[in-house]
């Protein structure tokens, strides 16, 4: 232990006392002195000088070979007699047999350790290496000592998360619902995951969905995505409707929460919300970039945002006692008139007064008919489709409960990045047919420039260029490296046979 | 009619108080050892202790030269003088002590580095022996019987931290008859008698509690050790230190993920205790370690690498229920045992460890709490009461032998 800086300084003192016990008990016993100490002394130089040479401590591998057919002296030993072997005990890393160790009983009367003090082996075993079964199986203690956790300091009865997705097909689809999939599967609790798809429902979006191993219920939505960003999140206030719809036609139970599909979610978000009772609001971060406009706007902007230092946070804020005072919501005056009108400008993409994503909501608030349901809260089907927050669903706003400290913190972040309308990408990101070379790889055996074989020109001469005018008409540029190399091969045999057949 | 309505009225809100504050404190079982469910028993009332008083040459002045003395493993000694002296249990008539408290701290003696010098303590022992054997006559009156002295050095009594020597020197023999409060444990050692009070060395129980992480932090380290491997000051090709035991463990499991062993000493050493599932504590030089209390005090479940080893207040705390004990012998197969042990088992000792009673037996806490390490002590010595009558002395009997031991101990203090 911390003992070792005192050890450093009697080092001297017990090495000489164990390893020169062995001299100094034989001469204590025997009554001459003089001859054996030399002896011994000589015998200490020469094995100090053949260590030097050999660079280890051969001593012990000597004393091994020597005693090695009194095995029983190897270990046994109690202390008494250990001085005299304590050189013999085995060298280092000894394989793991199973040594013989006997359990030497007291041999006197005295009372003596059963454990032998002095020097042992070090056991290692042949293949000091992880077994891959127990390693699943400590993985698998590991998961049930997290949840017994789990089950004694988290969460008392989790409820279901339900998430509301709307999306649809473009070409930034297949990244966004990802990232909430993968959210998604990180939840500790039971998921049932809405996604409602404009345009209806198309496989593109059922191959990333089934991928997740939730339970999702796909919607499609009739009409298409617009493409101005005032008309999209009308829509997706209508689609978010839809899904709360079959919310209550199902009967669902459970947490409410929105995720859109380009948000990023932090997981304590989920286990925040399972606090919520009726109706609560949390903290969004507000990611309104600028997709790389022109520099003088950016600056201009900067400059702005940073002279009146506005937080990019939209949420419920709380007055000195905790409670529901107001609300916290993202200042977009310096964005006045260059924020970004259709989903192709490069500007700066603004969110809502109060983005749905902000509000989670008891499944129970909208059942048809149930006992303990707050008379606060509208009815689905008497709101108007037409509704800018979810705040619109309640007939008093101040019945929110702010969760995450009251606020505080800041459970998930609201971004808006989308491709140009307009880009083109591979459906279901699967090249079919494979892509063209525009870099070889040095590797390959294509060189730079084909080579011609010189003897047998003539023949070949006519025969490729028929090939090429082929290959023309059939595709334009690539292929014809690695058709014309082909050709050229196939020219060859076809030269060579006409040779063997002319002669 | 209204009696009832009250009590009805009573039931429900104890009920229901209950019900809240029920799921908020951990799972735990109760502990019960051999001698009982004796955790939590107060010592108060049954049994009378009596300080002697010695000159300050003994305690105060060698802390005054070294306040280190108050902060590391051993200080036990010292807090133990404190708490006697202000605990109810003390009595300042000595006709009516059951047990006789000697205030001396044999280890208060430094290097520079902070390690405990033992060269001097018999001699000090023994001087403070015939001090109290001379002033007071209870001493003669049992050669030492009722008396506890409290040596929580490397290997009690014998005063020594080579095992060799300490072996060699045997216990003081003007203790053999005393109760010895000590740190040291082994089965037929040498150096542990019957009788003696096995207690955890001092580790600062404030530091500890500082670094409590909410415990809903997910236990993810499935094995974690921090110290030495290897000696490389005082036994550098291993085999000697921890009779290679901790070097077995490392050329075993130095490339096993599941494995956090390292020698490195990092800041958030107690943080990564509270993470992991299973402590190695393994022997080093002498079998005990400090690592025991950090592992039951943070809830992680101690594997035992140390043969024979009788661990702290074995009586009143049934280890082999709380930790996993492994032999030297079978450190490579380590990660098997380990991995072999059934699920409700692990759970089960977690339950134990999350116990509070287990967490305050452990500690040494300033100012005493019911519960801890002193009133254990204080109870594993009422356990030994009534003292048979056979200890005390006719008049005339000397069993001790003043003049046994090596030469230089007789040498005056």
């Amino acid at each position: 232990m911390k003992l070792s800086a005192l050890r450093l300084s009697y080092m001297n003192r017990r090495s000489t006392s164990f390893r020169g016990s062995a001299p100094l008990d034989s001469s204590a016993e025997s009554a001459v002195k003089s001859p054996a100490a030399i002896f011994w002394l000589l015998l200490h130089g020469v094995c100090c000088l053949i260590s030097l040479v050999l660079g280890f401590r051969f001593s012990r591998l000597v004393f091994l070979f020597l005693f090695s057919t009194s095995a029983s002296n190897l270990y046994g030993m109690p202390f008494r007699q250990l001085a005299t072997t304590a050189d013999l005990a085995n060298p280092l890393n000894v394989p793991y047999n199973p040594v013989v160790n006997p359990e030497v009983p007291a041999i006197n009367k005295t009372v003596s350790s059963r454990v032998i003090v002095g020097r042992h082996g070090i056991r290692i075993r042949p293949w000091p290496h992880p077994n891959p079964a127990e390693v699943m199986r400590a993985h698998q203690i590991i998961e049930s000592v997290q949840k017994e956790q789990r089950i004694q300091f988290g969460v008392k009865s989790p409820k279901t998360v339900i998430a509301v997705t709307p999306t649809y097909v473009r070409t930034f689809q297949r990244l966004h619902l990802t990232g909430v999939m993968h959210s998604l599967m990180l939840v500790p609790y039971g998921v049932v995951w809405i996604v409602v798809e404009a345009g209806g429902v198309t496989d593109e979006t059922a191959a990333i969905i089934a991928k997740s191993g939730v339970r999702t219920i796909h919607i499609g939505f009739k009409q298409r995505m617009p493409n101005s960003w005032e008309a999209r999140h009308k829509l997706e206030v209508k689609m978010r409707l839809r899904a709360l719809r079959v919310v209550r036609e199902q009967k669902l139970d459970g947490i409410v929460m929105f995720a859109d599909d380009s948000n990023m979610h932090s997981m304590d978000l989920f286990d925040e919300i399972q606090n919520v009772k009726w109706f609560g609001a949390v903290s969004i971060g507000i990611l309104a970039h600028s997709g790389g406009a022109d520099e003088s706007s950016l600056v201009a902007v900067k400059e702005e945002v940073e002279k009146r230092s506005s937080m990019p946070v939209q949420g419920p804020a709380c007055n000195a006692s905790n409670k529901l005072a107001g609300w916290h919501t993202f200042n977009s005056l310096p964005y006045e008139g260059k924020s970004a009108i259709l989903i192709d400008d490069r500007a700066t993409v603004l969110p809502q007064q109060l983005e749905w994503a902000g509000f989670v909501m008891n499944s129970r608030l909208l059942w048809k008919e149930t006992e303990d349901k707050p008379d606060w809260m509208k009815d689905l089907d008497s709101v108007d489709a037409d509704i800018e927050s979810p705040l619109s669903l309640l007939k008093d706003p101040s019945v929110t409960e702010p969760l995450g400290s009251c606020g505080r913190q800041v459970l998930l972040w609201w971004l808006r990045v989308e491709a140009r309308s307009d880009s083109k990408f591979p459906p279901g990101w699967i090249i079919d047919p494979p892509l063209e070379i525009t870099v070889p790889s040095k590797r390959t055996p294509w060189p730079d420039v084909p080579p011609e074989p010189p003897i047998t020109e003539k023949p070949v001469i006519n025969i490729s260029e028929q090939t090429v005018k082929h290959t023309k008409t059939r595709s334009s540029r690539s292929k014809r490296r690695s058709k014309r190399k082909h050709e050229a091969k196939v020219v060859d045999t076809q030269v060579s046979v006409r040779h063997s057949e002319q002669n | 009619m209204r009696v009832s309505m009250w009590v009805l009225v009573l039931l429900f809100i104890f009920g229901f108080n209950h019900r809240i504050f029920a799921h908020q404190r951990p799972r735990t079982e109760r502990i019960s050892g051999s001698a009982g469910d004796v955790l939590e028993d107060d010592p108060v009332g049954r049994l009378k202790v009596y300080v002697y008083e010695l000159p300050s040459k003994y305690n105060k002045k060698l802390l005054q030269k070294d306040p280190r003395c108050l902060t590391y493993m051993f200080a036990a000694e010292i807090f133990i003088h404190r708490f006697l002296l202000s605990s109810p249990v003390r009595t300042l008539n000595p006709d009516e002590a059951d047990w006789f408290y000697t205030p001396i701290y044999t280890t208060c003696d430094l290097t520079p580095t902070g390690m405990p010098l033992p060269f001097k303590s018999p001699r000090m022992m023994r001087s403070a022996i015939q001090l109290i054997s001379t002033n007071w006559p209870y001493w003669n009156r049992t050669d030492g019987a009722d008396h506890f002295f409290v040596v929580p050095h490397d290997f009690g009594a014998c005063f020594h931290y080579q095992e060799e020597k300490a072996i060699k020197r045997g216990i003081l023999p003007l203790l053999q008859r005393a109760t010895l409060v000590q740190t040291f444990g082994q089965r037929n050692h040498v150096c542990l008698n019957e009788g003696s009070i096995i207690i955890p060395p001092y580790a600062p129980p404030k530091k500890m509690q500082a670094r409590q992480i909410p415990p809903d932090t997910p236990r993810s380290i499935f094995v974690y050790f921090r110290g030495l491997f290897y000696d490389v000051n005082n036994d550098p090709e291993g085999g000697y230190y921890a009779r290679g035991a901790r070097a077995a463990v490392w050329e075993n499991f130095k490339n096993n993920a599941l494995f956090d062993i390292s020698t490195e000493h990092p800041t958030t050493y107690y943080e990564d205790m509270q993470r992991a599932i299973f402590c190695l504590c393994p022997l080093g030089w002498a079998p005990w370690s400090p690592r025991l209390v950090e592992a039951v005090v943070f809830g992680c479940i101690p594997v035992i690498i140390a043969d024979d080893i009788v661990l702290p207040f074995a009586d009143a705390i049934p280890w082999e229920d709380i930790g996993v004990f492994v032999a030297e012998e079978d450190v490579p197969n380590l990660d098997i045992i380990l991995t072999s042990i059934p699920t409700d088992v692990i759970l089960r000792k977690q339950r134990l460890l999350a116990n509070p009673s287990m967490k305050r037996a452990m500690q040494f806490p300033q100012p005493a709490q019911s519960g801890d390490a002193f009133h254990q002590i204080l109870n594993g010595l009422a356990r030994k009461l009534p003292h048979d009558n056979k200890i005390f002395l006719k008049p005339g009997e000397k069993v001790l032998n003043w003049t046994a031991g090596p030469v230089g101990d007789l040498k005056p203090w």
